[in-house]
């Protein structure tokens, strides 16, 4: 059995402009290389994160947190990636 | 076209609304509601899903690189450009998208075009039902991408609408105020709509800019092809698809008789509007764009009886500040001074929504929040406007005009504004000019069954015919299902039209009618025998109305109209008035 404890994680939104286009396709990216599919939630929904449009029906603003699911260990370096993406603001944080 | 057809011949007549008179020949562009091409729809046989499929990857292949070469190409001063163009680029391969395209060719067993096209209006559905008009935007980068695919799927043709090249026939399934706006309207040679009505925004637009347009044709689209001839007939509501050489021979020469007609009534035109027994009518030109001020010149108009300022508002997705309106207005207003320019103040909604507007979805937008009540409820973009207006003024001869007034309670509130502007201006310093005329449109059945009551409050009453007609005989003259009930002449109009005639006569304020009636030869002994002076028309309807004027007897036209108030039918009352005047009304 996969254990999803392991296999997901919490990530916030920390870039003020939230989850527009930029950020998904960053997102999905990255979740194309996945051996198998990579989720990325919120309490209503659980989007293929391979999807740019997939990810955008999600709503989100800054300060929101999502779930980041893999399926497969063999993806889990990626979710590290997704997170570091997260966690950096997508490059969209300005300095000082 | 009664003559039969031989077996061969590719000809097609199809009967529509005669939209705006005139003849003339070429070639069909089509477009569709979204300012695409229309896409070529057919459904594939089972062996070649593979083949459909491969052309479907080469498109968006062939896109893709396109896109790529394009980022490589932009510098480091681009970047917010590039970051926007990388994200379309992952978009290109999107399960969503393209994967499931693939799936509609293969299952649907549909040509890539129309697959494709299916798909990206579910995808924009999606979005569009989403309350967040954040998440609504990210519709637009969906769009450009698949626009993108499309473009490399029907070959490297433009696709556009603003970006029509040719001089070019086109034909579309209906046209809104914010697809003309984006048109070169220097190409377009005629319009062909499927929807529409003798006064639909198609044939007001075809009327001011002189060129023919066949409208209400139902299922234009659906038969013509692009790049097939046509043949538009305006005058008599005739759409001829791949003629034959005889038709095409025939209607050459009509059309060159009815150009130099034209050219002929256009060279008396600067004669004076006065009947044969010497009473003077002043004509005056309706406009949507400071560019027709052109035409109300040639077609030596005397002034402008009504200019609409939707145009400004929708072709800028955003509300226009203070200084941009100020300076079309004043362009307008110095090109035609010592005339008068009436300013009709924004009229949006009902048929002109803005699309940067949201969060304003009707049922019923003709009976919604519209004209005047809109500027009424958003009182700062409605003293912006008459902000502009009074500082035009300073440069010329400006009227002002309030579209949609359904009561007293309006006008008085409409006035308030009004001073609190002039109040503003004044203690800002600002070069304007108070003194201008304001006036009410008369174009809601209760505002003509207060018209006595209104006229203590205002300068002037232009009638709304178009709307003023609609609303009391219950017609959308844009339904082909009734549009042809929408008569001028109705017995219920002509006495509501007179009563708004006695009112002002009464309280000595002006009267004009700025609606399309006042455009057909037909209409004018009756107007002029009620007791107008003063006629609003498309400026391309000035030159033929002056015509008629220059042969009609005053004293005749009011004994004809008096006869017709005692009338009971629509159409007896038109019988009566070209049998009155056989020789002025063909």
């Amino acid at each position: 059995m996969i254990d999803f404890k392991v296999l997901s994680r919490k990530v916030t939104l920390v870039n003020p402009l939230g989850l527009h286009a930029r950020p998904a396709a960053i997102i999905a990216k990255i979740a194309r290389t996945a051996e198998k599919t990579i989720w990325l939630g919120d309490r209503n929904y659980k989007a293929d994160a391979a999807s740019v449009i997939d990810i955008l029906s999600i709503s989100g603003t800054m300060g929101k947190t999502f779930v980041l699911e893999a399926e497969s260990e063999l993806d889990l370096p990626l979710l590290d990636r997704i997170e570091a993406a997260f966690e950096n603001g997508f490059g969209e944080l300005t300095d000082g | 076209m009664d003559k039969a057809e031989p077996k061969d011949s590719k000809e097609v007549v199809i009967r529509g609304i005669g939209g705006a008179p005139g003849i003339c020949i070429g070639k069909a562009y089509l477009v569709d509601r979204e300012g695409v091409d229309l896409i070529k729809r057919y459904a594939i046989v089972e062996r070649d899903i593979p083949a459909e499929v491969n052309r479907f990857k080469n498109a968006v292949k062939k896109a893709k690189d396109e896109l790529k070469a394009v980022v490589e190409s932009l510098g480091e001063e681009f970047s917010s450009q590039v970051d926007i163009l990388e994200t379309h680029l992952v978009l290109f391969k999107d399960k969503l998208l393209y994967g499931k395209t693939i799936e509609s060719i293969t299952h649907e067993r549909i040509n890539a075009e129309w697959a494709l096209k299916k798909v990206t209006r579910q995808v924009k559905n999606m979005f569009q039902r989403m309350e967040d008009d954040y998440l609504k935007s990210r519709v637009a980068d969906i769009s450009q991408v698949s626009e993108q695919i499309m473009r490399q799927l029907m070959g490297a043709q433009d696709i556009k609408i603003s970006d029509i090249r040719m001089r070019v026939i086109l034909v579309a399934h209906d046209l809104s105020p914010a697809d003309t706006s984006q048109i070169q309207l220097e190409h377009i040679k005629g319009f062909v709509t499927d929807r529409g009505g003798r006064d639909s925004h198609t044939s007001i637009i075809a009327k001011s800019l002189n060129i023919p347009a066949v409208t209400g044709l139902g299922t234009a689209t659906i038969n013509v092809q692009n790049d097939d001839i046509l043949i538009v007939d305006g005058s008599s509501g005739l759409l001829i698809v791949n003629p034959e050489e005889d038709t095409l021979f025939q209607y050459e020469e009509r059309r060159a008789r009815y150009e130099q007609y034209r050219a002929l009534i256009a060279r008396e035109s600067h004669l004076p509007s006065v009947t044969v027994d010497g009473h003077a009518m002043k004509l005056m030109a309706n406009i949507e764009l400071v560019e027709e001020v052109v035409s109300v010149r040639d077609n030596a108009a005397q002034g402008v009886g009504l200019f609409r300022t939707e145009f400004i508002y929708i072709d800028q997705k955003r509300f226009p500040t203070e200084e941009e309106l100020f300076e079309r207005y004043r362009e307008a207003v110095e090109l035609i001074v010592p005339q008068p320019v009436t300013i009709r103040t924004l009229d949006i909604n009902g048929d002109k929504v803005l699309p940067y507007l949201k969060n304003i979805r009707e049922e019923n937008p003709a009976l919604g929040l519209r004209a005047v009540r809109f500027s009424l409820q958003r009182p700062e973009i409605f003293l912006t406007q008459i902000r502009a207006i009074l500082r035009a003024a300073a440069f010329g001869n400006i009227r002002l005009l309030i579209p949609m007034i359904t009561c007293v309670e309006e006008i008085l509130e409409v006035r308030q504004l009004l001073d609190r502007a002039i109040m503003e201006l004044t203690r800002e310093e600002m070069v304007f000019n108070k003194d201008i005329p304001l006036g009410i449109m008369i174009e809601v059945p209760s505002a003509a069954i207060m018209a006595d009551r209104l006229a203590e409050h205002v300068d002037f009453f232009s009638i709304g015919t178009n709307d003023l007609i609609q609303y009391s005989l219950a017609i959308d003259r844009n339904n082909r299902q009734v549009a042809h009930l929408y008569r001028p002449l109705n017995p219920a109009v002509l006495r509501l039209i007179k009563m708004v005639v006695d009112a002002a006569h009464s309280r000595n304020i002006v009267v004009t009618i700025c609606g399309e009636m006042a455009g057909d030869p037909v209409n004018v002994p009756v107007l002029m025998g009620l007791g107008f002076t003063e006629l609003s028309m498309n400026p391309g309807s000035i030159p033929v109305v002056k015509q008629v004027i220059r042969k009609l007897d005053y004293q005749k036209a009011c004994k004809v109209a008096e006869k017709v108030l005692t009338m009971d039918k629509t159409e007896e009352i038109y019988e009566f008035v070209k049998a009155s005047f056989p020789d002025i009304l063909q």
